[in-house]
């Protein structure tokens, strides 16, 4: 079933007579398509959470609407919409075993829906079995680990077959290793059940690796919607190609001169067809190129070799962030006795930032980039 | 999964709304018609005490009862106040309330600070033994301590037999206001609640005044008792409160004129409490006794609020 | 922690508390059982110069008492009806208060009002409240001067007067009466503790059941109840300990006579308290043995219960 959100808003009123009101969601509007699975994406406080909880119904919508399908849910209260609901810390009712808390949802039916005591135990088994728990039936949370609790969660959540399964941070509370396992768990169980599934995160890898579209937001607007790999290799804006990417961009001070990107004096990049601009300028860390004759030349601090990859850690004047980080093949030569390091720029890995909007600026050797949106192009080009 | 996805929304979901709008409106109808006819059982034993206060004796032997005075009067205060002699109760009690009640702070906080700060031999198991005393039901040690201040380390018995009036004095504490104060200067619940406070303040503190000479009295009055100032707030009222209800001690150690205190006063002034006894004067008796603890209850309310949910003990 | 250097210090700071709970309560719990294990122990015969067995004739004295037997069955009475209807009736009026916002804070304030009162003052209300004036009630020649305001609204209800704590008044009435008053008593403390509970539940667990359309019903018996269960325990076990210890409302309500005029020690409602302090001055032996077995009782209750709860949550 797809989920639409028509200009949904979100203002929390002030608290007290000091505090002014919150938009905390602005204007969201979005078609969650059948049965994907869809990664919010944000910084904490950008209204992801709140986005999820109208969706759930827990919280109510200051202005717009959400469809199911095609039933307008807006004004339904939360136990009437039939979602599956995993909580930040799963919420797992600590007095009950795994079994009592998997049944839990289904004792609740009630009238034509009522299952016998069978059925229910046949779907809590069937829905353990799925998040591979049905060994832990008889225990209580606390005697859990946290990975376990998080499937629990997760079956209990499914038991009820929901029409949309949403997930709040589901992986912030286990460990680097437990968050790597669960979440192609996540990717398995949705695939397998085919439940249109939203959950948010502020782990940009996280969503980048197993959502099939994900959704940027910033300050409760969206940023940008696409494909994971979409968004990385075409950000609309300075926040997006910072925010998503580890190691994260390189943010440089640049200028556009007669199709010239000049980065502290130096003329590192042709960038046709953009007009002469104070411009920033955004680096992916793949996208340097070590030359002996290289365009733009910086102050080589440190060289990591990381097995099949290298790290090279650079200075440059003209850089926003202390460091300069690029990831070049293993089998590269660096000197590192020399004082300087020198690169040619992939044209794809640079991204042109207007210096106060922050959006995007294409350059001529991105136009034909199959990345490149119709609608981007429209947009960008046409400034140029 | 597909075939059972929104079972729900095969139902009318307008109605369902609606039905939910009305749903929520009934319970919230209910809850405070509930809330509010307790409120007001809760409250008319205090209503039923100020209107008879200030009636009539003859109004308040109508066969129906009033629910609002007919004609108000005072009289009754004048006559409650000089037929209990609440004006030497008062005093009394308030005398020993403080006097018990700055004592006790000392000794409290000293201790607390020792078992919160201090290093010594046997300290856990002291302070454990101490915790185990909270569970014997204070009766079983009034019948000793009724023996101790009537004969104090044998003092009276050994006067009587040397003949000495000092000695004796000393022996039986029966009748003195030391009787009402002394055998209750510790509690080892406050020690226990204030101790836990002060542990709360990081011990780094401590350390930093050791380092710059400063004495264990000038911390703990410069530090910690302006932090500990709550719990120190809760105990004061709740031990004020403790003088001005206690009833059973006072009643078996100083039931004399000189050292009565409040409680007792009133029950020895009105024995009676059936029958036809002038309920008007009792009941203005009754409102005087217990105004100082409704003035206590609202400017205080969030420190006994405080210091209650944890003990349960009353006063 | 810090090691001092001067051990003898926090001796010095600990010694008041020391020298007093030495006198006052360590003393009296080694007094208690000496005195209870004393066959027939009694302060005229020790001033007489009798020695005494040791054997437990104190305890079986007592047990064979009638009046003991009836203060036992008086205070098991009380605890066992004012216990759990305080305690639900504080659990139903904590979640409805929690389940409202306007005028919270004033009900919650007024629900706790009962709290900081006198029980003797306030139980001389309540007698006044339950009180008839007049003569030969129940007789072909009574006169009803009138019928006390609860009478009254009985009658406007539509029900009859009752006699419930005047001369000739059925135990079954007096008892309610109690009941009543302590149950009054009783609420603001556990609303207090029960509300602050609710209050500190994580809110996600409602939302969670919200969303899988938990029934309000079923929300409250199985996740409000289950999640509060601590607190439960907590006021239930010092409730009990409360109504084992239940004394000075009787004494607000019917006076040092412990029932209405007419009625004597194996018909009024004394309870153990009062059996304690009845032979307190003269007959510590059995004081003493009654002393020991009301702290066997109280400390059996409250093992049961704490076994019980334990049971029942495992988190």
């Amino acid at each position: 079933m797809k989920v639409v959100l028509e200009n949904v808003t979100k203002i929390f009123p002030p608290r007290n007579k000091r505090e002014q009101e919150f938009m905390a969601v602005n204007n969201f509007t979005f078609t969650v398509p059948d049965g994907k699975l869809i990664g919010l994406l944000g910084p904490s406080g950008c209204g992801k959470s709140t986005t999820l909880y109208m969706i759930s119904g827990l919280q109510k919508v200051s202005g717009g609407r959400i469809y199911f399908g095609d039933n307008d849910v807006t004004n339904l209260p939360a136990e009437s919409r039939g979602v599956g609901l995993v909580f930040q810390n799963y919420a797992l009712y600590p007095h009950l075993t795994v079994k009592q808390n998997i049944l839990f949802p289904l004792q609740n039916l009630k009238g034509p829906d009522k299952l016998s005591k069978k059925e229910m135990l046949e779907r809590a088994y069937q829905a353990a079995k799925l998040v591979q728990i049905d060994e832990l039936m008889e225990r209580k949370p606390n005697a859990l680990s946290g990975g376990q609790q998080q499937r629990v969660a997760i079956a209990r959540a499914l038991v009820k077959m929901p029409g949309v399964l949403l997930l709040d941070e589901p992986l912030s509370n286990l460990d680097a290793r437990l968050r790597l396992q669960t979440r192609e768990e996540i990717r398995r169980i949705q695939k397998e059940t085919g439940i249109t599934t939203i959950f948010v995160t502020h782990d940009q890898e996280e969503a980048m690796s197993i959502s099939d579209m994900i959704v940027v937001m910033r300050d409760g607007v969206i940023q940008q919607v696409g494909k994971p790999q979409e968004v990385y290799d075409n950000p609309t804006n300075l926040f997006v190609a910072k925010f998503l990417g580890t190691p994260p961009i390189n943010v440089f001070n640049g200028e556009v001169k007669d199709g010239q990107l000049y980065i502290g004096g130096e003329s590192v990049l042709d960038v046709g067809g953009v007009a002469n601009q104070a411009v920033t300028v955004g680096i992916r860390p793949e996208g340097f190129i070590p030359a002996a004759d290289g365009r733009m030349t910086c102050n080589l601090t440190n060289l990591e070799i990381m097995g099949r990859d290298a790290s090279v850690v650079a200075t440059h004047p003209a850089s926003c962030n202390p460091t300069v980080r690029s990831i070049i093949d293993g089998d590269c030569k660096i000197d590192t006795a020399s004082a300087t390091v020198r690169y040619n720029l992939k044209p794809h890995k640079v991204f042109l930032f207007n210096k106060l909007s922050e959006k995007r600026i294409i350059f001529s050797a991105q136009e034909n980039d199959d990345f490149i949106t119709a609608a981007m192009k429209k947009k960008y080009v046409k400034k140029i | 999964m597909t075939d059972q996805k929104f079972l729900v929304f095969e139902k009318n979901i307008e109605r369902e709304k609606s039905r939910q709008r009305v749903m929520r409106i009934l319970v919230q109808v209910f809850l405070y018609l509930f809330l509010i006819i307790m409120a007001l059982i809760i409250v008319f034993p205090f209503y039923f005490m100020l209107i008879s206060s200030v009636k009539e004796l003859a109004e308040y032997r109508l066969p129906q009862q009033t629910l609002w005075p007919n004609k108000i009067v005072f009289h009754n205060y004048v006559e409650a106040f000089h037929t209990a002699n609440l004006g030497t109760l008062f005093s009394n009690t308030l005398y020993v309330g403080l006097v018990s009640t700055a004592l006790s702070l000392v000794i409290t906080v000293i201790t607390a600070f020792a078992f919160a700060r201090l290093e010594f031999k046997g300290k856990n198991a002291m302070f454990a033994a101490l915790l185990a005393t909270m569970m014997i039901p204070g009766e079983l040690f009034t019948i000793t301590n009724y023996q101790t201040v009537s004969d104090f380390l044998g003092f009276r018995t050994l006067g009587r037999e040397l003949g000495s009036g000092d000695l004796i004095a000393m022996g039986d504490w029966k009748n003195t206001f030391t009787v009402l104060i002394v055998p209750f200067l510790v509690s080892v619940f406050y020690i226990y609640l204030l101790r836990q406070n002060f542990l709360q303040i990081p011990n780094e503190l401590y350390l930093a005044a050791k380092v710059d000479g400063t004495s264990d009295i000038k911390y703990l009055w410069k530090v910690m008792i302006p932090l500990a100032l709550p719990t120190l707030i809760s105990i004061t009222i709740l031990k004020m409160m403790g003088a001005w209800n206690s009833y059973m001690w006072p009643q078996l150690v100083a039931n004399d004129e000189a050292h009565r205190l409040i409680t007792n006063g009133l029950r020895n002034a009105f024995t009676t409490t059936s029958g036809d006894v002038n309920i008007p004067v009792q009941m203005a008796a009754v409102a005087i006794v217990s105004a100082p603890l409704f003035l206590v209850f609202i400017f205080l309310r969030k420190y006994i609020m405080k210091g209650v949910s944890r003990s349960g003990i009353k006063g | 922690m810090v090691g001092s250097k001067h051990p003898w210090k926090a001796w010095l700071y600990l010694s008041p508390a020391i020298i007093l709970l030495l006198i006052f309560t360590v003393w009296p719990i080694i007094n208690t059982v000496r005195m209870a294990f004393l066959e027939g122990y009694n302060s005229m015969a020790v001033a007489g110069g009798a020695k005494f067995e040791i054997g437990i004739s104190n305890f079986t004295n007592v047990i064979k008492y009638k009046g003991f037997i009836n203060c036992l069955t008086n205070t098991m009475l009380l605890c066992v009806l004012t216990v759990p209807i305080s305690t639900i009736l504080a659990l139903v009026i904590s979640v409805c208060l929690n389940a409202i916002k306007p005028l919270r804070r004033m009900l919650q304030t007024i629900f706790f009002l009962p709290y900081v009162t006198n029980s003797i003052a306030i139980g001389m209300v309540f007698a006044a409240m339950f009180n008839m004036v007049g003569n030969n009630f129940g007789r072909p020649n009574e006169i009803l001067i009138t019928a006390g305001i609860i009478n009254n609204i009985i009658e406007f209800f539509g029900g009859e007067a009752i006699n419930w704590i005047n001369v000739g008044s059925t135990k079954l009435a007096n008892m309610t009466v109690m009941v009543i008053y302590i149950v009054w008593n009783a609420l603001p403390f556990k609303i207090l503790v029960l509300l602050g509970g609710l209050q500190s539940v994580n809110k996600q667990y409602y939302d969670a059941a919200k969303v899988d359309g938990t029934s309000r019903f079923r929300t409250f018996t199985r996740i409000t109840v289950p999640l509060l269960s601590p607190m439960i325990t907590y006021v239930v076990i010092t409730g009990f300990i409360g109504g084992f210890k239940e004394y000075s409302s009787i004494v607000g309500i019917f006076g040092e006579k412990m029932g209405p005029p007419g009625t004597n020690q194996s018909t009024n409602l004394n309870t153990m308290v009062g059996f304690i302090y009845d032979n307190l001055t003269n007959q510590q032996g059995r004081a003493s043995a009654a002393a020991l077995i009301l702290f066997g009782i109280i400390f059996v209750v409250t093992m049961l219960n704490l076994h019980i709860s334990k049971k029942n949550t495992h988190y």
